[in-house]
């Protein structure tokens, strides 16, 4: 019955929206297939049964906070319809420290999100303009950086230099994953050293902060696009909060490191709502368009 | 006493015993030798039973030992005419963080490193080593002048990270030590790291992205404090002996999963023992490590930096 409706829906909506519709295989809709969720920031419940993504982009109608998104709705709202390829879509984590525990969390979370990672990487099209594209999943133990986000990531890099396709990565993790010890470390230079290598070859790379985006990823990567855009609120540094206020034995003033204190400090470009992300984003396409 | 290593207490007793003989037979005239040489032995015997089987915990104790030498002391000893550059001409000069230009024989070289204090006020006024965005930027200064010049870079590892502070955020942290990572990536000059103290995190990583990656035998360099990890893991930062076990930290853990390149070896009995034996054993590894990359050219140095890092890395890949 479920898979009927799918179909129906995917049909249905083809036509009627410039989004692309679910046609990833994976979860739909929350990983718990919620039908409605609570806003973290002011309580207020919002519905998402099929086809609600669109209408609000499950951004809270009453105080404008954009809620977390799986990896598959980002890809969903951002990339034209049918347009998407996966890359690398079977990587799978090991545990090479034999870190207690870490298998158990990596099934748990296979299982909650139907990914095999944190990362979804692959190409497709905005407004029929090709790219390289990369979605962090925080429902993926918080989206944490480990050898596998790190690789695809590094090869979503390269195959944006050698196939001279922009590449946008929407970025949202805790740092670096702890139980791949010293491994995960490595993927900020790893990574980085990718970046270096995009840009002698002068890709345009678009990096895209959403809620929260902390740690090693926020010191390496994500912070070294050509264009940095944040989504509103979202909390983006590199020591988290509690981090902070523990070191400094104070309490942090409110705003501290959300998305409207980064711009203020210089450090993105510009705060878009998500109703207009994917519309800023094939106009920053456009200018940096090959002829 | 406090500041003293827990699990050194034997030796350092035996050690004092040993000088209040030798004073005792200095001023008394006799002859003690003998009983002196006994109990040399006796301590060389300790030492190796204690040093040859440090836990990854009593590593991160001897890391982050107050009497460990640090970068400032490895700049006296190896290099000549050392000359302080300060500041990174955007925001001021952060004083965790050391650079400037030394000799090393005759050659002159860029010298980068993080900087502890020897005592509760010098650790004050330095941070504890933990450096903010201005640091980070100083060293990215001073390193694109050693490339502009051509010299090559030696980089001293010795912090607990960079800062959690409110500062540190409003300047761009993450962005700062970002930055590093990806001018060091492809620096056209030789880099050489040497892990000297306590790797912490992305504010050691900062400066260790290099073409040979040293570390003195017990050294430490951990994605997460071993307290921070049991806190998070069992919600109880008295764990950390535990933590530091499982998570891989030492120069032996390390080379074994390819990351460093070269274990330094320390005097017996931890480098806090002889400041001037540690410094020599790197001094010997730099040179040697120099002279194999002073061979390779600039191209190449580059496509094998980024080879080194890039195939760091553990997953599986079906069909594959």
């Amino acid at each position: 019955m479920g898979c009927i409706n799918l179909l129906r829906d995917f049909f249905k909506k083809a036509k009627s929206s410039k989004y692309a519709v679910l046609d990833i295989p994976g979860r739909a809709v929350s990983p718990k297939d919620e039908e409605m969720i609570k806003c973290g920031e002011c309580g207020e419940v919002i519905y998402c049964k099929e086809g609600d993504l669109e209408k609000h982009y499950k951004v809270c109608k009453k105080c404008n906070y954009p809620l977390k998104l799986t990896a598959m709705e980002r890809l969903s709202l951002i990339l034209d319809a049918g347009s998407f390829v996966e890359y690398d879509s079977k990587m799978e984590s090991k545990n090479p420290l034999n870190f207690p525990e870490y298998e158990d969390k990596l099934v748990a979370a296979r299982e909650s999100t139907g990914l095999k990672e944190a990362v979804v990487t692959g190409e497709g099209t905005i407004e029929n303009i090709p790219l390289v594209i990369g979605v962090m999943d925080q429902f993926f133990i918080s989206a944490s950086m480990g050898s596998v986000v790190g690789e695809k990531i590094t090869r979503a890099l390269e195959t944006a230099v050698e196939k001279k396709l922009p590449i946008i990565i929407f970025s949202a993790s805790g740092g670096a994953r702890m139980q791949e010890g010293l491994l995960s470390l490595m993927q900020m230079a790893k990574t980085s050293a990718a970046v270096a290598k995009l840009n002698s070859s002068g890709q345009l790379f678009i990096s895209v902060l959403t809620n929260p985006t902390t740690g090693g990823v926020t010191a390496s990567f994500a912070s070294l696009g050509d264009i940095i855009i944040a989504e509103p609120q979202a909390l983006i540094g590199f020591a988290g909060p509690r981090v902070i206020e523990q070191t400094i034995r104070q309490k942090l003033p409110t705003g501290f490191q959300r998305a409207e204190f980064q711009l203020q400090h210089g450090m993105v470009d510009m705060i878009v709502e998500r109703k207009d992300l994917r519309r800023t984003l094939s106009r920053l396409l456009l200018m940096h368009k090959r002829v | 006493m406090s500041n003293k290593l827990e699990f050194d207490r034997p030796i350092n007793e035996l050690e004092v015993k040993i000088n209040e003989l030798k004073i005792f037979s200095e001023e008394k005239e006799i002859s003690l030798d003998k009983e002196i040489e006994v109990l040399e032995e006796r301590l060389n015997r300790l030492k190796r039973e204690i040093y040859e089987n440090l836990n990854p915990w009593q590593k991160t104790q001897i890391a982050r030992y107050v009497e460990r030498p640090s970068t400032m002391d490895y700049i006296k000893y190896i290099f000549q005419d050392f000359i302080e550059l300060h500041g990174d001409r955007e925001f001021g000069d952060d004083k965790a963080m050391v650079g400037g230009l030394a000799f090393l024989n005759k050659s002159p070289v860029t010298l980068i490193g993080h900087r502890k204090g020897k005592g509760i006020k010098e650790n004050v006024l330095r941070n504890f080593g933990m450096p903010h965005p201005e640091g980070y930027r100083k060293v990215l200064r001073l390193m694109r002048q050693a490339e502009k010049f051509k010299r090559p870079i030696i980089s001293f590892i010795d912090t607990p990270g960079a800062f959690p502070g409110i500062g540190a955020e409003e300047r761009g942290q993450g962005r700062a030590i970002a930055e590093n990572l990806m001018a060091l990536s492809c620096l056209k000059t030789p880099i050489v790291v040497v892990i000297c103290g306590e790797g912490g995190s992305g504010g050691a990583l900062a400066l260790s992205v290099g073409d040979r990656i040293c570390m003195l035998e017990h050294a430490v360099y951990s994605v997460i404090s071993p307290e921070g990890c049991a806190s998070i893991l069992w919600k109880d930062s008295n764990r950390a002996e535990d933590a530091a076990s499982v998570l891989k930290i030492t120069a032996q853990d390390l080379l074994e999963f390819g990351i460093i390149d070269v274990i330094i070896p320390e005097p017996l009995g931890g480098a806090h023992r002889d400041y001037q034996c540690t410094a020599e054993n790197i001094k010997d590894v730099i040179m040697n490590q120099l002279k194999e990359l002073d061979k390779v050219p600039v191209d190449e140095l580059i496509k094998n930096r980024y080879n080194k890092f890039r195939k760091i890395g553990e997953f599986l890949e079906q069909g594959k």
